[in-house]
């Protein structure tokens, strides 16, 4: 914070001896909600400022681009609380910022995108990864960086298969959004020819994260969940939400690997990402928050950007304009990762390779060798054109 | 292609612990010594008198193994693999040829091999994680892109003193001098712009925005235009030095490969200004493109991964570096092909020939 602010003092100090016109002041808000969610390992524990640490580094990138232009970036950040309005907020941000980039559930961005609808404000999800809102819920005011479950799900697929490994046990948690990654996972073993040996349910009954009697029940109960299960090649988790997924590898009843929820994951980014010149990006992330950059950084990273490049490009810090450049055909956004990123027309999702790790190194990046398409091969991954329910409006 | 398989499995053999194969011409009785001396005698003066007497010397920089492979381009045979620092990438030689200067990013230097001894004899102040640099037209100033702080730093090759920085946009990469000295190139891969630098006051005269991640820039040699290559945009654009406009653009369309597999990054212009090398990346691919029209004529399929390209002195060939398959590719320029496949050090990445 103190950095980014002596930044902009810097920046106007540069500006008022360099410019002789006002730079155009272009307002970013961020939309999220106060408090985190609890992980299994503490090591993943996500950071307070979670996601908004990389809307304000894409913030600073913006704003060294911006002098050679004369364009300002300025972000107001604000957290909603249990029990507060979220549209209200929402409406607060808009008055001074033309884009607002949100991380909420989905509920929450549907009735803030509906409230903000007539206002113009272009939106960024960068949390939902839910299908339904690039489906039947998308809206026209919405961009998403995130990916979508069917996203994760076919990158994970795509190299479980390239692997030969097809036979999945696939378990699954006992919350709502475990089975709608369950409900991804299938979709994938059947568009990529893997076989589902057998799906088991694990019940959520409750109970602490940590505890000072440590692994020795987990250790006894992990082997006896996965016993007797059909022939099998890897254990694919669904466990969105950090219930049991972490506690099996290494404890299953037979020798085998663990993908999905723990284990091998697939996620649009992480700490151990390097190549394709991200390593510059990594350490200017830790320069600035002293922490290393999660997935959700990325996501607002990315959308703050493709502000960046839609206001740099049309030279205008209008939103109407920004809108229109973003999704028109000439944009793309590069970030780090090996290819230009673009939007799916029909649905306003950014099409994006997918890391595949395991919480120390980038095992691989999807799309897979070998799976094609007439368009994009970043279309092999998630609803294509032909599938989309989606009718923006 | 058959020359590199056969490369890759003679070093498998070795790797194996098999001995190696022995050479042509190569025996262990006595009588086999004197007729290989004799050989040897027969050769050197097949050599002198029918051997052309252009032999050059390329640099090769390795990003993973960390060392500089030396080339003699008369056997197209490696001759010594120096050690250097870590992540070495930008090299080129010093204007008198004494020196070959290698930017080593992750030990923020650049380090001075001396051309004689083949030896890192110094090294120089460069801002973090350099990456490329250019030199002015005496060889005395040198400029290096800092990619980890967004500046241009400016040293004194003679006293090997840093001089100051210049502030540029986000992750500063390509770097060019005009023919005449004047006017520096800078270009920044996330704001996506040519800075173009007065270098007598070292303040940026204009900025040019460019297609995504520009990575490489190129003056023609008559100054009349800045050619540079966006990576993820794709394309070159053609910038007029004087009004600081892109004037064109050069695309690139191979059937059968995906556009986001086109990622243009090194130039390689002719001296007449007539002919341009542009590597495409993953593309695995050298496009060849008339100057005058700004098309591609042709193709040149190199090794996977290609990077940055070189001109030997004379221009007979072009060395390109092939970052995956851990190759240097040797293209003939007037007949337009490739004739060689060259193995070097891990991640082959930037090159520079002896003037």
């Amino acid at each position: 914070m103190i950095r980014w602010l002596v930044g902009l003092i810097g920046w106007s100090l540069a500006a008022t001896s360099a410019l002789a016109a006002d730079p155009v002041t272009i307002g970013v808000g961020y939309l999220g909600i106060a408090g985190t969610r609890s992980t299994l390992s503490l090591v993943e524990q996500p950071a307070e400022n979670d996601g908004v640490a990389g809307a304000r580094l894409a913030i600073e990138d913006n704003n060294t681009t911006g002098k050679f232009l004369n364009q300002r970036f300025t972000l107001e950040e604000r957290r909603i609380k249990e029990g507060e309005d979220v549209v209200q907020a929402a409406s607060a941000l808009a008055e001074k910022n033309g884009f607002i980039v949100a991380d909420l559930p989905a509920d929450a961005l549907l009735k803030v995108s509906d409230a903000l609808r007539d206002r113009g404000t272009l939106l960024f999800n960068v949390g939902a990864i839910d299908e339904r809102l690039r489906e039947a819920d998308c809206r026209a005011n919405v961009i998403h960086t995130a990916p979508t479950r069917a996203m994760l799900a076919d990158a994970l697929g795509q190299y479980l298969v390239w692997k030969q490994w097809k036979r999945w046990l696939l378990v699954v948690g006992s919350h709502d959004e475990d089975k709608l990654f369950a409900d991804a996972l299938r979709r994938t073993a059947t568009r990529f020819g893997a076989k589902i040996v057998q799906e088991r349910t694990f019940e959520d009954k409750g109970g602490a994260r940590r505890t000072d009697s440590g692994v020795t029940l987990i250790q006894r109960q992990m082997p006896v969940f996965t016993q007797q299960a059909p022939a099998y090649d890897v254990l694919v988790a669904a466990d969105e939400s950090e219930v049991f997924g972490a506690y099996l590898p290494y404890r299953t009843w037979d020798a085998r690997p663990v993908a999905g929820s723990a284990g091998l994951v697939p996620r649009s980014w992480d700490a151990a990402q390097d190549q394709w010149g991200a390593i510059q990006m990594q350490n200017r992330f830790f320069k600035l928050n002293s922490r290393r950059m999660t997935a959700l950084d990325m996501q607002a990273w990315t959308a703050v950007r493709m502000i960046g490049e839609a206001t740099s490009r049309t030279n205008s810090g209008d939103v109407r304009k920004a809108t229109d450049f973003i999704k028109g055909p000439d944009f793309s956004v590069a970030a780090f990762k090996g290819t230009r990123l673009t939007l799916r027309d029909w649905n306003l999702q950014l099409r994006q390779p997918i890391l595949l790790v395991d919480g120390r190194m980038v095992v691989s990046v999807s799309p897979q060798e070998g799976f094609l398409h007439q368009v994009s091969e970043l279309d092999t991954l998630g609803y294509d054109r032909p599938e989309s329910k989606c009718k923006l409006k | 292609m058959q020359a590199e398989v056969s490369e890759v499995m003679r070093r498998s053999l070795r790797r194996d612990g098999a001995p190696p194969p022995p050479r042509a011409g190569e025996v262990r009785t006595a009588r086999g010594r004197r007729s290989l001396l004799l050989r040897a005698a027969l050769l050197m003066v097949l050599a002198t008198t029918a051997a052309p007497a252009h032999a050059f010397i390329a640099y090769v920089s390795n990003e993973k193994s960390n060392t500089v492979s030396v080339i003699d381009t008369d056997s197209w045979t490696v001759t010594k693999t120096i050690k250097v620092g870590q992540r070495p990438r930008g090299i080129d030689f010093t204007r008198d040829g004494k020196f070959v200067l290698v930017a080593v990013g992750d030990d923020d230097t650049i380090q001075v091999i001396d051309a004689k001894t083949q030896t890192v004899v110094d090294s120089l102040p460069s801002g973090p994680d350099p990456e490329l640099f250019a030199q002015d037209a005496a060889g005395k100033i040198l400029y290096v892109a800092n990619e980890n702080d967004n500046t241009v730093t400016v040293i004194d090759l003679e006293k090997r003193a840093r001089l100051g920085d210049i502030q540029v946009g986000v992750e500063p990469e390509g770097m060019t001098i005009s023919p005449d000295g004047k006017t520096l190139i800078n270009t920044s891969e996330t704001t996506n712009m040519a800075h173009f630098i007065d270098t007598a006051s070292r303040q940026i005269v204009a900025n040019v925005l460019v297609d995504a991640r520009p990575r490489f820039a190129e003056f023609k040699h008559d100054s009349s235009e800045v050619w540079v290559s966006s990576e993820i945009g794709g394309t070159v654009s053609i910038i007029d030095p004087r009004k600081h406009e892109v004037i064109g653009k050069v695309t690139f369309e191979i059937p059968g490969l995906r556009k986001e597999a086109i990622q243009p990054v090194g130039i390689g212009m002719t001296k007449d200004d007539k002919t341009a090398f542009i590597a495409l990346g993953p593309a695995n691919r050298i496009a060849v493109v008339d100057v005058a029209t700004r098309k591609v004529t042709k193709y040149l399929l190199v090794g996977q991964r290609v990077w940055h390209v070189a001109f030997t002195p004379d221009e007979k060939y072009l060395l390109t570096t092939n970052g995956v398959s851990n190759d240097v590719s040797v293209i003939d320029v007037a007949a337009q092909k490739v004739i060689k496949t060259i193995q070097v050090g891990e991640l082959p990445w930037g090159v520079t020939i002896a003037p």
